[in-house]
């Protein structure tokens, strides 16, 4: 059976840019979300 | 040389980084997820000939209603019929396919609100925006089992989650879009549909050109197979048809539509439920409110269930999303009449996240139990549960609502049975779940049988030790 290998260095850095490109979307859209959810705690 | 879309095309090689998978997958889920937000649009969709107040030509919402209804109709078909397929052509071209569909959707509604065609708009965004809902969910499922042996269950519930979380970005979106392109002579919904069906095309495209599958006998680095195994956990394989003659396959169906069924009857209640039942104390904006919160616990508890499932076994999750829910739900009433909304709220945030919960760890149920080689076409085929629940969740709620408020109780009451009857099937899940077995073992695939799908035999010790008794080959 093969293992996985140690990862090239380049990879860390698309790992992180890739991570964000759907992070920050989603982080917007929960942080919209909440902001109207605190209507309810008013 | 392999088609660029083919599967070959996309084997990674060992030291590929697995986290780079789930951002793919994401970039499927939180585009189709749009679709829960889809709502957005009816309002304005009512006045596009009348501009500031709907003409007597404009369309009316019980018309508009179906373009959602169409699309989840569709987003099953495609998913139950699509799923063989994608097990044959590999992710890639699959969620390419989903990203043209999705996209294309839009663009199809662009033009049949430019004309002012309601069929454009069921074509475009209902059946062919819904087949690419379908393709899109189910594509990156089996590639994230695969990449992710180990944690099955926190992988899917990544890229579930994204669904979740795709409504969240796709509601305030589009608001911020109509808003900008909104003027005297157009309600902006033509220019929204436009830049979105773009954004999502594209987005959709990214993930398909990163998606990697692992290498047949890949394994993470330092994880064994366990060798004490968990007798709910296969490693073998059962073939995608043969996986619908066995008890399994229904009792999880059933698993899964019960599920659904008491949770999305009370979504789409939400907001009516807490203003009737705490009459002058919640206004429509705190309601908008509540419903924007079991959103969140909706998606968070898709990521979080499902990588409790990890741990504590799929069959145990299922146990408590029905014993738990099923106390939850007859309790509401009581709840209700002490007046208490903050405990009432947590309560639904609890219910609701069992309900996301439902969805994320089902993909990892089901390799569990039928191993993982086709557990995308499965696992497509399995989302039927989800459209029936999708129409008999909210006529089950809707119609004991009304059938209560016609025998003249009261609306602040009319909800407790509704709520009893949701605890009922939460019941009758926990009995379902409780029947689930290992697949007989006549159901798995045997060392001699010939995969039709890609004209390969499944890779295993077996294939490695006994290459001469493989008697068939690809054509």
């Amino acid at each position: 059976m093969k293992n996985s290998k140690p990862f090239k260095p380049g990879q860390w850095v698309l790992l992180l840019v890739y991570w964000l490109y759907v992070a920050i979307p989603l982080a917007w859209g929960i942080w919209s979300t909440l902001r109207k959810a605190m209507v309810l705690f008013n | 040389m392999p088609g660029f879309f083919s599967k070959q095309r996309i084997t990674a090689s060992p030291d590929y980084n697995r986290w780079l998978v789930p951002p793919a997958a994401l970039s499927v889920h939180l585009c189709i997820g749009q679709a829960y937000a889809f709502s957005v649009f009816n309002e304005p969709l009512t006045r596009v000939i009348g501009g500031s107040a709907s003409a007597p030509d404009d369309w009316k919402l019980t018309e508009l209603g179906w373009i959602f209804s169409l699309a989840i109709v569709f987003l099953g078909i495609s998913a139950a019929f699509g799923g063989k397929w994608l097990e044959k052509v590999g992710p890639r071209l699959t969620m390419f396919v989903a990203a043209c569909c999705f996209g294309g959707g839009f663009l199809i509604s662009a033009l049949g609100v430019f004309l002012h065609q309601i069929w454009l708009l069921y074509l475009g965004y209902g059946v062919i925006g819904g087949i690419g809902l379908g393709l899109g969910y189910v594509s990156p499922v089996s590639t994230l089992i695969k990449w992710f042996p180990d944690r099955r269950g926190m992988a899917t519930g990544m890229a579930i989650m994204g669904f979740g979380g795709g409504a969240m970005i796709g509601a305030p979106l589009s608001v911020l879009l109509m808003d900008h392109f909104q003027s005297t002579v157009s309600v902006g919904v033509i220019e929204t549909f436009l830049t979105m069906g773009g954004l999502y095309f594209i987005s959709m495209t990214i993930g398909a050109l990163t998606i990697r599958t692992p290498p047949e006998d890949w394994r993470p680095e330092g994880w064994k197979p366990p060798v004490l195994r968990n007798k709910m956990i296969t490693h073998r394989h059962v073939h995608i048809d043969q996986a619908l003659k066995t008890p399994q396959f229904y009792l999880l169906w059933l698993v899964l539509c019960l599920n659904v069924t008491a949770g999305i009857g009370v979504l789409g209640q939400a907001s009516v439920m807490i203003q009737e039942i705490f009459k002058g104390l919640v206004t429509p904006a705190a309601a908008a409110g509540f419903v924007g919160l079991l959103s969140l616990f909706n998606m968070g508890g898709r990521f979080f269930w499902s990588t409790v499932s990890d741990y504590i076994g799929r069959k145990s999750t299922y146990f408590v999303f029905f014993a738990v829910g099923a106390g939850l739900y007859a309790a509401v009433p009581s709840v209700g009449m002490t007046g208490n909304i903050a405990l009432f709220i947590l309560l639904y945030a609890v219910i609701l996240s069992m309900y996301g919960g439902g969805f994320s760890s089902i993909p990892a149920y089901l390799a569990d139990i039928f191993g993982t080689r086709y557990v995308g076409g499965i696992h497509g085929r399995l989302l039927t549960a989800w459209s029936t629940a999708g129409v008999l969740g909210p006529v089950l709620v809707n119609y004991i609502r009304e059938f209560q408020i016609a025998q003249g109780i009261a609306k602040t009451d009319a909800y407790n049975v509704t709520m009893y009857i949701m605890a009922g099937i939460l019941l009758l899940g926990f009995f379902c779940n409780l029947l689930i077995k290992p697949v007989h073992e006549k159901h798995y695939m045997q060392h001699d049988e010939f995969d039709e799908l890609d004209g390969a035999y499944p890779l295993d010790e077996y294939r490695n030790t006994n290459p001469s008794t493989l008697t068939k080959t690809a054509s």
